[in-house]
């Protein structure tokens, strides 16, 4: 194939959750077991938004696409006290869910019969969601088999170990395990999973319906969130891509599951663009869904400042990496950055293998990428927590390396971070905020012609799987497309190639007029 | 500083002595190196670790403060800590060092 892999559509959605926030986040879980009375779990229910806020909440905004990055650029810091005009639940890339229409998804995508609703609230939900227009009769139609009253649904929890679902502290629903012994298919796992599943679908679907993807012909899908799914024989075993591709109907994808933390779906690109550049697939589908731990993750800091809990949405994100269309953003599989294991962890060294080492062996300056994308985390919620700015933290890194290698003045690292960079509008979710949420707006800037090059850049923590010291990163580089798919290798026009085929043509033309076939 | 660390550290004064030992941090802001020294000094505020309620008064520095900077090779420091230097808001994090330091360590 000449020319690149490209970009051709991008989906981003989010489910607003936040009873799950109180029953299923980490830090409010870990607090019940080891301070069940503390303040923190009296005073978070209070803070806890509205549906209608958090649709009006302008990050939340950029994410499905009603804003743009360089709205929340221009909007004063911080966000939680402003909301966006017009806001809507549809969005160009994807929507915003509430939490009662996710339960009802969660339903659908369960095919072990282990999630019951409460039966008025299961029909209500289907109506809702039958509104929405994301699934077929038959699928909603699983939100009709219901029976259960609030007491059995209140005994599956109490005396079955199932985890509960809740609307306003009200239980409406129960997630049972899927086996007696395995603490891999607990409940609590077969909650975590559902979830991640169910945010994924939503995603894959938006895409279809957003991006104008053709379902059936996607060839392969590839799952990069941070669940495991198996069973105590093999814990990890997957197959998240395939199971979320079924419900969403991909008849034609097989698929798989790729991980890496954080780092995760800038890896899973990397996977795709080359399936695509080998010829192996012509569509491939980047996707991941959002987790339930992360949410209220720095719950106690937003509370202890008065602040909402803003980690409130279980987020999802897909992505189709196709063949050259001439159109389409190029993803440059010939300028990837890589955190080798011999690179080590000063962030210099960090910085110079994810940034400066592969523009250089293309050629390339720092200042020739117009916008870099690394961990897009929101700083409304990490500023609160004192983890600081994380995009602005490493748009100065990019920047500080480039004063050492003499490529910028030490004066010019604030316009730097503000012409090269961008404000952080990614949930908190991990792999969610790590470099993909800009390459929906990445494609539409690049088509308007306001971006030529943008660099993406996933970091994972492996360390926190204490199997290893080291960290990760890689990156890739994406471009306008410049036709190359139509001509010689980068050059955009082949001469002798083009020659080639003329002289081919007036040859057959010519054995054509001699009536030879 | 998380629960993994804070036991470490807690090991370590226990086998060689808190008058021994010296935290040194990377921490990227004032505030978050402020709550790591605190922890080894007047314990885990956040009540969550092994270190809560436990005054270790431990001497701790961060690495670009001018003590810490004259003990580490000069080339070593601009390979591994100089670029960091520009990104990070030196004059705060020596600020809050220095204030945790004289309230809390027991060892200067």
């Amino acid at each position: 194939m000449n020319g690149y892999p490209v970009l051709k559509g991008a989906s981003y959605t989010l489910a607003v959750t936040p009873d799950m926030v109180i029953h299923n986040g980490t830090t409010q879980t870990t607090e019940q077991i080891v301070n069940p009375d503390s303040e923190y779990l009296k005073e978070l229910p209070g803070h806890l938004r509205s549906f209608e806020d958090a649709v009006a909440y302008i990050p939340n905004q950029v994410y499905i696409g009603n804003a743009k990055p360089a709205d929340l650029a221009s909007t004063e810091f911080p966000f939680y006290d402003k909301k966006w005009p017009n806001a809507s639940r549809d969005g160009k890339y994807g929507q915003i869910m509430p939490q009662d229409e996710f339960y009802g998804v969660i339903q659908i995508c369960d095919v072990f019969d282990l999630v019951n609703l409460e039966k008025s609230f299961a029909a209500e939900v289907k109506g809702k969601l039958a509104a929405q227009n994301l699934f077929t009769e038959a699928q909603l139609a699983v939100l009709d088999k219901n029976e259960s009253t609030p007491e059995a649904i209140t005994a599956l929890v109490n005396d079955e170990h199932a985890e509960g679902l809740y609307m306003n502290n009200k239980l409406v629903g129960a997630i049972k395990r899927a086996h007696d012994v395995d603490v891999n298919l607990s409940a609590h796992v077969m909650l975590e999973n559902l979830v991640t599943k169910a945010s994924n679908v939503i995603s894959l679907i938006e895409l279809v319906k957003k991006a104008g993807v053709a379902p059936e012909e996607v060839d392969y899908v590839i799952d990069c969130c941070e669940e495991a799914c198996g069973d105590m024989n093999q814990r990890g075993g997957g197959n998240f891509a395939k199971a979320a591709a079924e419900i969403a109907g991909f008849t034609n994808a097989t698929g798989s599951d790729v991980r890496g933390f954080c780092a995760g779906p800038a890896h899973a690109v990397l996977h795709a663009a080359a399936l695509v550049k080998a010829g192996t697939f012509k569509h491939v589908v980047v996707t991941a869904g959002g987790c339930t731990a992360k949410l209220g993750m720095n719950g106690k800091d937003h509370v202890k400042k008065g602040l909402p809990i803003l980690e409130d949405a279980i987020a999802g994100f897909s992505v189709m990496i196709s063949e050259d269309d001439g159109v389409s953003p190029q993803i440059r599989t010939d300028i990837i950055g890589r955190h080798t294991i011999g690179t080590g962890s000063a962030p210099q060294n960090v910085i110079g293998a994810l940034v400066t080492n592969p523009l250089e062996a293309a050629g390339l300056k720092i200042l020739d990428i117009d916008k870099y994308s690394p961990e897009m985390q929101n700083p409304d919620i990490t500023k609160p927590a004192g983890a600081g700015d994380v995009p602005e933290a490493n748009y100065k890194m990019i920047a500080a390396l480039g004063v050492k290698k003499g490529e910028l003045a030490r004066g010019d690292i604030a316009s730097f971070v503000k012409d090269h960079g961008m404000t952080g509008w990614a949930p908190t979710q991990g792999h969610i905020p790590s470099g993909v949420p800009y390459l929906g707006p990445l494609r539409d800037e690049v088509l308007a012609g306001e971006t030529k090059k943008a660099m993406i850049i996933g970091k994972g923590s492996l360390f926190l799987g204490r199997m290893t010291n080291l960290f990760d990163g890689v990156s890739f580089v994406v471009q306008a497309n410049d036709g190359s798919a139509q001509g010689g290798q980068g050059a955009g026009f082949d001469e002798a190639a083009v020659k080639t085929m003329i002289g081919q043509a007036m040859r057959d033309f010519a054995k054509g007029l001699l009536g030879e076939e | 500083m998380d629960l993994e660390n804070q036991k470490r550290v807690k090991d370590f004064a226990e086998k060689y002595g808190p008058e021994n030992l010296v935290v040194i941090l990377g921490a990227a802001e004032g505030e978050a190196a402020g709550l790591a020294a605190e922890t080894v000094t007047a314990g885990d505020p956040t009540f969550a670790g092994p270190l809560a309620g436990v005054q270790l008064g431990l001497t701790v520095y961060h690495i670009c403060e001018d003590e810490m900077k004259a003990e580490v090779d000069a080339g070593v420091y601009d390979e591994q800590i100089s670029m960091m230097e520009m990104v990070m808001d030196v004059d705060d994090i020596a600020n809050e060092m220095s204030s945790i330091r004289n309230d809390y360590c027991k060892y200067l």
